[in-house]
C-alpha cells in the first residue's frame, strides 16, 4: 500500500517536470518561430474569442444564482444592502477565476487536446520534424502566449457580467436599491482582490493549457489505446485532470493570498 | 558504387522484438532505392530511424561521408543538409490549403520572402498539375491529389534525399503507376536521392536502381531488379513468388519507360 502510494506520487512527480519542460519548450519555440504575431492571432481567437459567449453566458447565470442565494442568506440578518460586496467578492476573488478556467477547459481545452492527438496519430506531428519545423513551438507555443493574454481578459468579462447577474436579481427582481447595491461594490472591492483574482486566472490558464496540450501532444506515449479512442481518452482526461488542478491550485494560491 | 548515403550497423528494439538488428545500406547519389519485405518486418523503422523520427538504438548514418545528426536532417539543416520524408497516409494539415501545406517547409523553415515562396509553390502546383486545386483542401481533394500535395511538400525545399513510406498505399493500379512515374520523373527533374518502402511487386521495379530486401532485422539481399531472381536466396524467391514477381507485366507497364 505504502509502496503504492509512494510509486503514484513519484509518478505525479515525474509527470509534473515532464508538463513543465514541455511548457518551457513550447514558450521558447514560439519565440523562434516565423510570423508569431499572425499565430498568436489565431490562438487568441481559439482561446479567447470562441470562448467568449460560453464565459458571458455561464458568468451572467452565475451572478443569477449568486444574487439570489445570497439575498435570501442575508434577508435573515437584515443584511441585505451588502448584497454588491458578497456577489462583488465571491465572484472576483473566486468564481470568476475557477470558472472561466473550467469553461475554457471544457470548451478550448478539451478541442486542443483531440486536435493534437489526432496531429500526432495522422503523423502531422512527424511531419513538422522532418520539414524542421520544431512542433512544440509551432502547434503549442502561440496557444501557450495566448493563455497568458486571454484568461485575465475572459476572467474579467466573467466578473463584470456575473456582479451585472447579481444586481439583475438583487435590484431589479428582489428590490435592492441599485444605488446601494453599487456603491457596496465600489466600496467592497479592492485592487488586491482584483489583483489576486488575475493572479489566479494566470495561473490557472497556464496550469489548464499546459496540461491539455501535454495530454494531446503525447496520446501515442500516455494513452491506453491506439487511433480514435486514444485521442478521446487523451481528451477527456485532459479535462479531468485541468478540472482538478485547478481546484487544487485554487486552494493553494488562496492560502497564500489571504 | 560510391555511397551518397551510407548505414552502418543501425539497430532498433522494441522491447523484446529486435526489428532492426544491424542494417548496412549504400545508396547512391541521385538513384532510386527501394526497400521491400513482408509486412510489420521493420521497413517504415528503418525509414524512421533515418529520418530521426525514432531514435535507433546504434549504429550511424552518413550523408556524402558526414554523420549526420538530427539537427541536420531536416528540411533545409543549418549545414545544407536536407532530407525529406513522404507519409504513407501524406499527413497533410487538414486546416491548410493545397498551396499552404506545400509552402509550409518554406514559410517556417527558411527565411525565404513571401514574393519567393510563392513563386516557388505555384511553380510546383504547375509541375504537380494542381494549380486549379491550389486553394482547396485536403479534405477536398482525390487520394492522387493528395498524393501529389505530399510529393510536393516533399520536394519544395529541394532535398538532397526524400524518403517515400510506401507512396502508393489506398490507391487504385492506375495511380500507383502514375506515382511511381512522377517520382521517377521528379528525380529526374530535381535530382534528389529516393529511398523507397513498397508492397507494389513488381511495379516499384520498373523505376528502380537498387532494391533492398530487409527481412530478420538486416538486409539480405541488394542489388539491381533483375538481379533478384538470379540471386535471391531461397526465402526471398519464396517472397516474391507470393508478391506475384515473375508475371507478365500489364501493357501499360510495359510502356512505362
Amino acid at each position: 500500500m505504502i509502496r503504492m502510494l509512494g510509486r503514484s506520487a513519484l509518478g505525479v512527480v515525474f509527470e509534473l517536470g515532464e508538463i513543465s519542460l514541455f511548457s518551457f519548450g513550447a514558450a521558447r519555440g514560439f519565440f523562434a518561430q516565423r510570423g508569431r504575431l499572425a499565430k498568436l492571432t489565431l490562438a487568441i481567437h481559439e482561446i479567447g474569442v470562441r470562448c467568449f459567449p460560453i464565459i458571458a453566458t455561464v458568468g451572467l447565470f452565475t451572478g443569477l444564482v449568486m444574487g439570489l442565494q445570497l439575498y435570501y442568506t442575508l434577508v435573515k440578518f437584515g443584511a441585505e444592502s451588502a448584497l454588491g460586496t458578497a456577489v462583488a467578492l465571491s465572484i472576483i476573488r473566486e468564481l470568476g477565476p475557477v470558472l472561466t478556467a473550467l469553461m475554457v477547459v471544457g470548451q478550448a481545452g478539451s478541442a486542443m487536446a483531440s486536435e493534437l492527438g489526432i496531429q500526432r496519430n495522422d503523423e502531422q506531428i512527424d511531419a513538422l520534424e522532418t520539414m524542421n519545423i520544431d512542433p512544440l513551438g509551432y502547434l503549442v507555443g502561440p496557444r501557450l502566449m495566448a493563455t497568458l493574454i486571454c484568461f485575465p481578459i475572459l476572467t474579467a468579462i466573467f466578473d463584470l457580467i456575473g456582479i451585472f447577474g447579481g444586481f439583475v436579481t438583487g435590484s431589479l427582481l428582489l428590490n435592492v436599491d441599485a444605488g446601494v447595491y453599487w456603491n457596496r461594490v465600489f466600496e467592497s472591492v479592492t485592487w488586491a482582490d482584483v489583483q489576486g483574482g488575475y493572479i489566479k486566472a494566470l495561473v490557472f490558464g497556464l496550469l489548464t493549457i499546459s496540461i491539455c496540450a501535454y495530454r494531446g501532444y503525447n496520446t501515442h506515449r500516455k494513452a491506453s489505446f491506439p487511433g480514435v479512442r486514444g485521442v478521446s481518452e487523451s481528451a477527456t482526461r485532459a479535462v479531468v485532470w485541468s478540472s482538478v488542478t485547478v481546484l487544487a491550485a485554487d486552494y493553494l494560491i488562496t492560502s497564500f493570498l489571504l | 558504387m560510391d555511397a551518397f548515403l551510407k548505414i552502418r550497423g543501425l539497430k532498433k528494439h522494441f522491447g523484446e522484438n529486435h526489428v532492426l538488428d544491424g542494417i548496412d545500406l549504400d545508396v547512391a547519389a541521385a538513384s532510386v532505392t527501394t526497400i521491400i519485405g513482408k509486412s510489420g518486418i521493420g521497413k517504415s523503422v528503418l525509414l524512421k530511424c533515418i529520418a530521426n523520427l525514432l531514435q535507433a538504438d546504434a549504429g550511424t548514418v552518413e550523408l556524402d561521408g558526414k554523420a549526420i545528426s538530427r539537427s541536420r536532417r531536416g528540411a533545409n539543416g543549418a549545414e545544407g543538409v536536407s532530407f525529406s520524408y513522404m507519409f504513407q497516409n501524406n499527413a497533410l494539415f487538414d486546416s491548410l490549403s493545397a498551396f499552404e501545406n506545400i509552402a509550409l517547409p518554406l514559410r517556417e523553415a527558411t527565411k525565404l520572402k513571401n514574393a519567393e515562396i510563392k513563386e516557388r509553390v505555384d511553380a510546383m502546383l504547375a509541375h504537380l498539375e494542381l494549380s486549379d486545386s491550389a486553394e482547396r483542401f485536403p479534405g477536398e481533394l482525390s487520394g492522387g491529389m493528395k498524393k501529389r500535395v505530399a510529393l510536393g511538400r516533399a520536394l519544395i525545399t529541394k532535398p538532397q534525399v526524400v524518403l517515400f513510406d510506401e507512396p502508393t498505399t489506398g490507391l487504385d493500379p492506375e495511380r500507383k503507376f502514375s506515382v511511381f512515374e512522377m517520382i521517377a520523373d521528379y528525380r529526374e527533374r530535381f535530382g534528389f536521392t529516393a529511398l523507397l518502402v513498397s508492397h507494389d511487386i513488381p511495379e516499384v521495379f520498373e523505376i528502380s536502381d537498387r532494391v533492398a530486401w530487409l527481412d530478420q532485422g538486416i538486409i539480405k539481399f541488394f542489388g539491381k531488379p533483375d538481379e533478384l531472381n538470379s540471386d535471391a536466396q531461397l526465402a526471398l524467391s519464396g517472397f516474391l513468388s507470393k508478391a506475384n514477381y515473375g508475371r507478365e507485366p500489364s501493357p501499360k507497364h510495359e510502356g512505362a519507360k
